[in-house]
C-alpha cells in the first residue's frame, strides 16, 4: 500500500552497517522478512485457539532474526518496531502475560504494518508513520498492562527479593560481543550410569568455560519403589554464561552421552532471551535417595538452591525456593506448569538453497530445447537404422536411453519449480478470520492437501481468484448463524478449501455448506441481460455456471467485500489465462463447491496432436471429452447454417477448424473426419479435424514473445521434427467460432 | 582490435560517424537496414501458417527452439509476388517496441546483397511518397555508387507495421 505520506521514508542508516556493502544480501534479508512475516501471522492465528509454547517461540524466533537482520542492515525504524513486538512476544512466552484476543488483533496489525515496511524498503514508501507510531505505542500499552498485572501476581508467588522489574530491563542491552551465552538442555531419563558416563564430570568442565548456572529436572523421576539406581532418571538445564566456547566445542563435550541423549544447545544471544532461561526448567531440587551426581552439581554451583530439599516426586516443586537465594536477576518461576523446552535456535539446519528463479526458467527452457533436439536425433536415427548396418542397434539403443534420459531430467527440472500449494493457502485463515469478522458471521476453515506441489508461477497467479472466491463463499455463500440455525444448521459454517493431484493436473476446491445458488435468480439476471433467451431448457448445472459470465452479479447489495465489479467472469480468465478451467456447483440449501482445475506447471502441457489438412494443431488434453466418428443419422443443422451434433441427449455445435482456420487442403467432409468433442464453460463443443495423431507433452512457447496473440492460439510447440505446431486455445476458439463464422483465409504458405 | 571497438563504438552512436547497413533486394529495389537491427540471415525453411493473420504475415518458423514469425515484405509493401529461388533468404531482425521489448522476427527478401557504410548526413529524409504502411516504415534514402537505398526502420515497419495492422484486425 503507497503511503499517502510522501515524507514516509525508509530510514536508510548510511553509517557503518551499509559500508560493509551489506546491499548485495539485501534481497536475502528481505525474502527472509517476508518468510518471518508469513510464519509470525501463521502462529499469531494459531493463537486463537490454545497458547502453545512453542508456537509462541517460533513467532518470537521469526520476530527476533528480522530484528537482528534490519538493524544489521541499519533499518532502525524497522528493528525498533520490531523490538516493541518482541518484548510483547517475549511476555507471553515466558508466561508474565496472557495471550488474549486483543494481543493476537495488535499483533498481526503490527506484522501488517512490518510486512509495509519492509515492502518500503523495496520501493522507498512506507506505511504512516503516525499509524506505526499508534501500533507501538498499541504495544507498549499492552507490555505495561502485563506488567502490571504480573506484578501483581508476581509479588504473592515470589520472594520480595526478586524483584519483578527485572523483565523491565531494556533488552537493548546486549552481552559483550565476543562472550557468548549458552542454553544447554539435556532432557529427562538420559540412560544407565553403567555406560560410564559421570555428568558431574562434565559439568565440572564446563564450570571451567564459564559462569554455569544448573538446574536439575525431575520429572522423570519414579516412585523410590520402582526407581533404578544405576538408571539417570533426571534431566538438566544449564546455563554458560559468559564464555568463549562456540556450540561445536560443547557438543562435543556431550558427545559422552551417546546419539540417543537429547542434548539442545541454544545460543543465549540476548537479554530478552536470559531473562527466560531459568524460568524453563523445573525449579531445582534433587533428591536424597538418589546418590546422583545432581546433589554435587548443585553444590558446585553455590548460587544455585539448596540441596536438602526434599524430593517431590511428582508435585512440582515449591515455587518459591526456587530463586531466592539467586541474587541475580531473574525471572520469578512461576506457579505455571512446566512448559515445553526451547528446541534449537532458529538456524535449524536446511537442505536448500536459494537461487533465483531465472536461473531455473533458464535451465527449463534448456531442457525443452534438449527434449525437442532428442525427438529430432530421435527421428533421424530411426530413418539411419532403417537402412540397416552394423551400428544400426547400437544407434536405436542409445537413442532410446537418451529419450529415457530426457524425459526424466525434464521432470526432475520442472520439479524445482513446483511449490506446495499451502503457500497460496496460508493466507486463508487470517482472511477468513477477518471477513467472518467483519460480516458477523461464524466459518471453520479447513485446509486439505496444502502439501500438494504446483507450478510456481501457477501458485502465483491463482492466489487472487482464490481469495475472490473464497470471500465470495463467506460473503454469498454462508449463511449468518441466526439464519443457519433457522435453517436447521450449525451457527459455524464450514468452508473447506482442499487441493489434489488428479490425471496430471492440480484440482483445487472451495466448497461451503451456505445456501447455495438461487438459479431462479440467475436465470432472471440472465435472460435480462440476454445470456439466455426466454424459455430456453437449461441443465441445472449450464444455470450454475452462468455466473461467470461477464457483468454477471446477482448480489442484492454491492458490498464491501464482493460485487466491486471484479466478478466470477475475471476470476474465470485468470483460470483460462493459466490454462485451466472453473465450474461451479450448487445445492440449494446445502451449499457450493468450485472445482478449479489446473495445469501443474506453464511450461508443458498433454497434447493432443490432430491433423487438418497440411497442419498439425494441439488440444490440451484437459478439455478433450471424447473422439468420435462422425454418424450421419446424429448431424442436424439449424437455420441451414450451424450445424449441429446429437451428442449423448445434447446438441452440441461443430466448429471445422479447416474453414475457421481457412485451411483448404483439409477433409470437408464430415463423415469422412474426426469429431473431438472438448468442454469449455461448461459447455460441449466438437471440433472437426481430419484425423488424430499422437499424444504427446510439448513444451508451451508463447506467440507473443515475438509476435503478438491470435484468438484461438494459445501459443505454440516445436515438434520432433522440428516444425511449429500451434496449441489451440478451446475457450477463445469456441468465441471465435460464435463470433466470426466467416474468418479470413489463412496465408498459403509458400511464395 | 582497437579500431573494431571503435567501430562499433562508432555504430553505437549513429551520430558521430558511419553507419553500416546491411542491404537487401525486393523487386528490384535495395533496401537497407541497420546491421545493428539483424540477427541472422538464414535460408528459406518450412513455416507453418497461423490463422486469421494478415497476408503478409507467413507464419512461424522454429529458430533453435525460438518461434519466430515471419513476414514476407513483397506482400507487407503490396508489390508483386515472386518465385521462391535459391537466393531468397530470411533477415532476422531484432524490433523494439515502444515498451522496450524486443521482437525477433523474420522477413522474406529476394535477395541480400551487401553491408554498406553510410554516414548519417548522407541519409535524406524520405519524399512524402504517399500515404500507407509503406511509407511509413523508411527512416530515409541514401544514394551509393548511384544507386538509391531505401533505409528501413525496422523497429517500426514490425511493430507498428506488421504487429499494427493485427492489433487493427483484432479490434475490428
Amino acid at each position: 500500500m503507497p503511503s499517502p505520506n510522501p515524507e514516509c521514508k525508509p530510514h536508510h542508516d548510511q553509517g557503518s552497517a551499509m559500508s560493509m556493502d551489506l546491499s548485495e544480501f539485501l534481497d536475502v534479508f528481505l525474502e527472509e522478512c517476508f518468510e518471518g512475516l508469513e510464519v509470525m501471522e501463521a502462529g499469531l492465528l494459531h493463537l486463537d485457539e490454545e497458547t502453545d509454547l512453542e508456537e509462541i517461540n517460533t513467532i518470537f524466533r521469526a520476530a527476533h532474526s528480522i530484528k537482528g537482520g534490519s538493524a544489521a542492515f541499519g533499518f532502525n525504524h524497522i528493528s525498533e518496531f520490531t523490538h516493541v513486538m518482541e518484548t510483547l512476544l517475549d511476555r507471553l512466552r515466558s508466561g508474565k502475560q496472557q495471550v488474549s484476543q486483543d494481543i493476537v488483533d495488535v499483533l498481526l496489525a503490527s506484522v501488517d504494518t512490518l510486512r509495509e515496511m519492509v515492502e518500503g524498503l523495496k520501493d522507498e514508501t512506507g506505511p504512516d508513520e503516525e499509524r506505526v507510531a499508534a501500533l507501538k505505542s498499541q504495544l507498549e500499552a499492552a507490555v505495561a498492562q502485563g506488567e502490571q498485572a504480573a506484578s501483581g501476581a508476581d509479588t504473592e508467588a515470589t520472594p520480595a527479593t526478586d524483584p519483578p522489574a527485572a523483565s523491565e530491563a531494556p533488552p537493548t542491552e546486549m552481552p559483550p560481543p565476543d562472550a557468548q551465552s549458552w542454553r544447554i538442555r539435556i532432557e529427562p531419563d538420559v540412560g544407565p550410569f553403567t555406560s560410564g558416563s559421570d555428568p558431574l564430570r562434565l559439568f565440572g568442565e564446563l564450570a571451567r568455560l564459564g559462569k554455569l548456572e544448573v538446574s536439575a529436572d525431575l520429572s522423570a523421576l519414579p516412585r523410590l519403589d520402582q526407581l533404578d539406581p544405576t538408571h539417570c532418571y533426571l534431566g538438566w538445564t544449564l546455563t554458560l554464561r559468559d564464555t568463549p566456547t562456540d556450540k561445536a566445542t560443547l557438543e562435543d563435550l556431550f558427545a559422552w552421552l551417546g546419539d540417543d541423549a537429547r542434548v539442545t544447545i541454544t545460543p543465549l544471544d540476548d537479554q530478552a532471551e536470559t531473562e527466560t532461561a531459568p524460568a524453563q526448567p523445573e525449579p531445582p531440587a534433587t533428591t536424597a535417595t538418589e546418590p546422583s551426581p545432581a546433589a554435587e552439581t548443585m553444590a558446585s554451583d553455590p548460587q544455585s538452591t539448596n540441596p536438602t530439599e526434599p524430593p517431590p516426586a511428582k508435585e512440582k516443586p515449591a515455587a518459591e525456593t526456587a530463586p531466592a537465594p539467586k541474587p541475580k536477576a531473574s525471572p520469578p518461576a512461576e506457579s505455571r506448569p512446566p512448559l515445553k523446552a526451547v528446541k534449537g535456535g532458529a538456524q535449524r539446519e536446511s537442505g536448500s538453497i536459494r537461487v533465483s528463479i531465472e536461473k531455473v526458467d533458464l535451465l527449463i527452457n534448456l531442457v525443452g530445447e534438449l527434449v525437442i533436439t532428442q525427438s529430432m536425433l530421435n527421428q533421424a536415427g530411426m530413418a539411419i537404422a532403417e537402412a540397416g548396418g552394423p551400428l544400426a542397434e547400437a544407434l536405436l539403443n542409445g537413442l532410446a536411453q537418451l529419450e529415457r534420459n530426457t524425459r526424466e531430467l525434464q521432470e526432475n527440472v520442472l520439479l524445482i519449480r513446483m511449490l506446495p500449494i499451502s503457500f497460496a493457502f496460508n493466507r486463508f485463515p487470517r482472511l477468513v478470520r477477518d471477513v467472518s469478522h467483519q460480516l458477523g458471521k461464524k466459518v471453520e476453515l479447513v485446509l486439505t492437501g496444502e502439501q500438494t506441489e504446483v507450478d510456481k508461477t501457477v501458485l502465483e497467479k491463482i492466489g487472487d481468484p482464490l481469495v475472490h472466491l473464497v470471500r465470495n463463499a463467506i460473503d454469498h455463500g454462508l449463511e449468518t448463524p441466526e439464519e443457519r440455525k433457522a435453517a436447521g444448521k450449525p451457527e459455524t459454517g464450514r468452508l473447506e478449501l482442499s487441493a489434489q493431484h488428479e490425471s496430471g493436473n492440480i484440482v483445487i476446491r472451495i466448497s461451503d455448506d451456505g445456501r447455495g445458488l438461487d438459479r431462479e435468480k440467475i436465470l432472471k439476471k440472465a435472460i435480462e441481460k440476454g445470456l439466455v433467451a426466454e424459455g430456453e431448457e437449461l441443465s441445472t448445472e449450464r444455470i450454475d455456471n452462468l455466473i461467470f459470465q461477464p457483468g454477471f452479479s446477482t448480489a442484492d447489495k454491492v458490498s464491501d467485500l464482493s460485487g466491486r465489479g471484479v466478478g466470477m467472469d475475471v476470476v474465470k480468465r485468470n483460470i483460462n489465462d493459466l490454462g485451466g478451467t472453473v465450474s461451479i456447483h450448487s445445492e440449494p440449501g446445502r451449499g457450493s463447491t468450485v472445482v478449479i482445475r489446473l495445469p501443474l506447471t506453464l511450461a508443458i502441457l498433454d497434447g493432443q496432436l490432430a491433423q487438418v489438412g497440411s497442419e498439425i494443431y494441439i488440444l490440451p488434453l484437459i478439455s478433450i471429452v471424447e473422439s468420435t466418428q462422425i454418424r450421419p443419422e446424429n448431424l442436424k443443422s439449424v437455420k441451414g447454417a450451424t450445424e449441429l451434433y446429437r451428442f449423448r441427449e445434447e446438441y452440441i455445435p461443430i466448429v471445422r477448424l479447416n474453414r475457421l482456420f481457412g485451411i483448404a487442403d483439409a477433409i470437408d467432409d464430415l463423415e469422412e473426419g474426426l469429431l473431438v468433442v472438448v468442454e469449455s464453460e461448461g459447455r460441449l463443443t466438437g471440433l472437426f479435424v481430419d484425423r488424430l495423431l499422437g499424444q504427446q507433452q510439448v513444451v508451451i512457447k508463447s506467440l507473443e514473445t515475438n509476435f503478438h496473440q491470435l484468438p484461438g492460439i494459445s501459443g505454440a510447440t516445436i515438434l520432433g521434427d522440428g516444425q511449429v505446431a500451434l496449441i489451440l486455445d478451446i475457450p477463445g476458439l469456441v468465441q471465435l467460432f460464435h463470433t466470426r463464422p466467416a474468418p479470413r483465409r489463412i496465408a498459403a504458405g509458400g511464395l | 582490435m582497437n579500431n573494431n571497438a571503435q567501430q562499433i563504438d562508432a555504430d553505437l552512436k549513429p551520430a558521430q560517424g558511419m553507419d553500416q547497413y546491411l542491404t537487401f533486394c525486393l523487386a528490384g529495389e535495395e533496401y537497407g537496414v541497420n546491421i545493428l537491427k539483424v540477427q541472422e540471415i538464414k535460408g528459406w525453411s518450412e513455416v507453418t501458417p497461423m490463422p486469421n493473420t494478415p497476408d503478409s504475415v507467413l507464419g512461424v518458423i522454429n529458430l533453435r527452439g525460438t518461434v519466430v514469425p515471419i513476414v514476407d515484405l513483397r506482400r507487407h509493401f503490396s508489390l508483386p509476388p515472386a518465385e521462391r529461388t535459391p537466393t531468397t533468404v530470411i533477415i532476422v531482425v531484432k524490433a523494439t517496441d515502444a515498451e522496450g521489448n524486443v521482437r525477433t522476427m523474420g522477413m522474406v527478401v529476394d535477395a541480400v546483397s551487401e553491408v554498406h557504410n553510410i554516414a548519417a548526413e548522407a541519409v535524406q529524409p524520405p519524399p512524402p511518397i504517399g500515404e500507407g504502411e509503406e511509407q511509413r516504415a523508411i527512416a530515409g534514402l541514401a544514394t551509393m555508387d548511384e544507386r538509391m537505398i531505401i533505409i528501413l526502420d525496422i523497429d517500426d515497419l514490425m511493430v507498428n507495421g506488421v504487429l499494427g495492422s493485427l492489433r487493427q484486425s483484432s479490434a475490428a
